[in-house]
């Protein structure tokens, strides 16, 4: 832990003078409503603490939290119907590599239409945009076991089911773990967006609103409550990971 | 009764024009050690997957103990050509995995017997370890320690120290015969070293031709046990010369 921490430090001194370029910067132009320094942005998180923690952060996180909850059954599911099925890889793979062709901010405002400013249609923007590296990335965890294992199974008399827990499923964990890693922001980002477009409560809809009223710093403070929540919860999901995959690389 | 029965076994790859086994008939005799010698694809290891009933030949059929091989099953102890330790489960864990799939005993007999396997191949103390902290020889005896848990009498060994230096190689030859002499299971022992060949088996079964329609077997006159000076005895080193003639000329086809 120890090592990672100083691994870590050249970013964080980069990042740090990054912070106090920017403030400079932004005290040097003087115009908080594009250009906000990060104090203000802070001091404008703590005034707003009460609304943007009661109202807002709750909503987006329920947005998200159902949204990741359908990418990853939505995901997995998929990735094991390829995994199983030749002819199922070849139909759906293209198909699932096309529905990211799609430009999910250009037609989430038909979502509204269609849905309402309800939470679904920001649920939809949400499990479009995560879905994808999901299905990916575990079905190469479910290609990556390795034939020659299963037959030695097969060899002692194991059933398909054993194979698929023995083998299949311990191949796919690092692989599952490092897609949840990179389906928590996604959905985060993609339940902003959702309610960006068009929403009643919520991070994304607020830092639209404040857009509105030419209150930057307002703008900024729920992106950056976005992003603490988005590393917080991928801190998280090392943790766990740790705990659950004690091995990782070479087969 | 014989061990091991091939009878006018006949297979083919899908896709490819010829078949890599023809008509092959030959059998085993309990409690002998025969190596099965040949150059490299000329089709040893696919003569093992059907044994191990992981691929089924066209025309023909092979008995296990008098048994027919049909479909997937557990019919003899079958260690591949990688060790095949899976990395996501300790040593103690890769032992128990035939364990496990036979579904016979407890967790703590499981337990039970993967500790007397593990030292009965001088890895006592290691059930803990990952794989990757053991040495190659030692992930080698390992994986023939979990192929003995098998609990087949047969056990087909394919090229098992083909990866390993030279020195780990000739003293996990030695430990492997000692191994045999202790218990009274049959082995196959695929390679193709001549030396290793001769070392090892009782008699060696050439591969001369693709597609293979016979093993010819040849005695090696050495009593067991052996040591490798019985290698450079003159009729051992005429013999070698022999083999190795066959071999070549396999690879000039
Ligand atoms: N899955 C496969 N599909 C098609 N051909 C194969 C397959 N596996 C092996 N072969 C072919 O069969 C031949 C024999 O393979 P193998 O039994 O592994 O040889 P060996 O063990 O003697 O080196 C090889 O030349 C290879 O081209
Ligand atoms: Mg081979």
């Amino acid at each position: 832990m120890k090592k990672a921490n100083r691994g870590n430090l050249p970013a964080m001194i980069l990042l740090f003078f990054l912070m106090v370029l920017w403030q400079l910067g932004a005290m040097k132009i003087n115009a908080a409503y594009i250009l906000p320094s990060p104090l203000q942005i802070l001091s404008r998180l703590w005034e707003l603490r009460q609304v943007l923690f009661t109202v807002h952060l709750p909503a987006t996180m329920g947005v998200t939290a159902l949204g990741l909850a359908i990418s990853v059954v939505l995901g997995v599911l998929l990735a094991l119907v390829m995994d199983a099925s030749p002819l199922c890889r070849k139909t759906l793979y293209p198909l699932v590599v096309a529905s990211q062709t799609i430009p999910t901010t250009a037609i989430a405002p038909l979502f509204v239409l269609w849905f309402g400013y309800g939470i679904w249609s920001k649920v939809l923007v949400t499990v479009l945009i995560t879905f994808f590296p999901i299905t990916i990335t575990v079905y190469d965890g479910l290609q990556s076991a390795r034939i020659e294992m299963a037959e030695l199974l097969l060899s002692y008399g194991a059933t398909g089911r054993d194979v698929f827990f023995k083998i299949k499923v311990p191949c796919t964990l690092p692989y599952f773990f490092s897609a949840i890693k990179m389906a928590v922001p996604l959905s985060i980002i993609g339940a902003a967006i959702g309610e960006w477009l068009g929403a009643q409560s919520g991070l994304g809809y607020f830092s639209r609103r404040m857009m509105t009223q030419l209150d930057g710093a307002g703008v900024f403070a729920p992106i950056v409550l976005l992003s603490a929540v988005a590393m917080l919860a991928v801190a998280v999901i090392s943790v766990v990971e740790k705990k659950v995959v004690r091995w990782r690389g070479e087969i | 009764m014989n061990v091991l029965t091939f009878d006018h076994v006949s297979c083919r790859y899908p896709g490819q024009g010829t078949d890599i086994v023809d008509r092959l008939s030959f059998e085993v005799k309990p409690g002998s050690f025969h190596c099965i010698l040949g150059v490299s694809g000329c089709g040893k290891s696919t003569l093992f997957r059907m044994i191990s009933g992981l691929m089924s030949p066209e025309k023909g059929s092979i008995y296990v103990n008098g048994k027919p091989v049909c479909g997937h099953g557990s019919y003899c102890g079958y260690m591949p050509q990688k060790d095949m330790l899976f990395p996501w489960r300790s040593v103690g864990e890769n032992l128990a995995l035939p364990l496990e799939i036979q579904r016979k005993l407890g967790k703590k007999e499981q337990r039970q017997q993967v500790e007397a396997a593990l030292a009965e191949v001088g890895l006592a103390g290691c059930a803990d370890k990952r794989p990757d902290e053991l040495s190659g020889g030692m992930r080698q005896r390992a994986a023939f320690a979990r192929t003995m848990l098998t609990g087949s009498d047969l056990l087909l060994l394919d090229e098992p120290f083909s990866a390993l230096d030279f020195l780990t190689r000739i003293s996990m030859q030695e430990w492997l015969l000692a191994q045999w002499r202790k218990t009274d299971k049959t082995i196959l022992f695929i390679t193709h070293d001549v030396e290793e060949a001769l070392f090892l088996s009782s008699s060696v079964l050439v591969v001369e031709h693709t597609p293979i329609r016979a093993l010819r077997e040849i005695p090696v006159p050495m009593d067991f046990p052996r040591s490798r000076k019985d290698l450079a005895r003159p009729e051992i080193i005429d013999l070698r010369e022999e083999l190795i003639g066959m071999l070549r000329k396999q690879v000039a086809e």
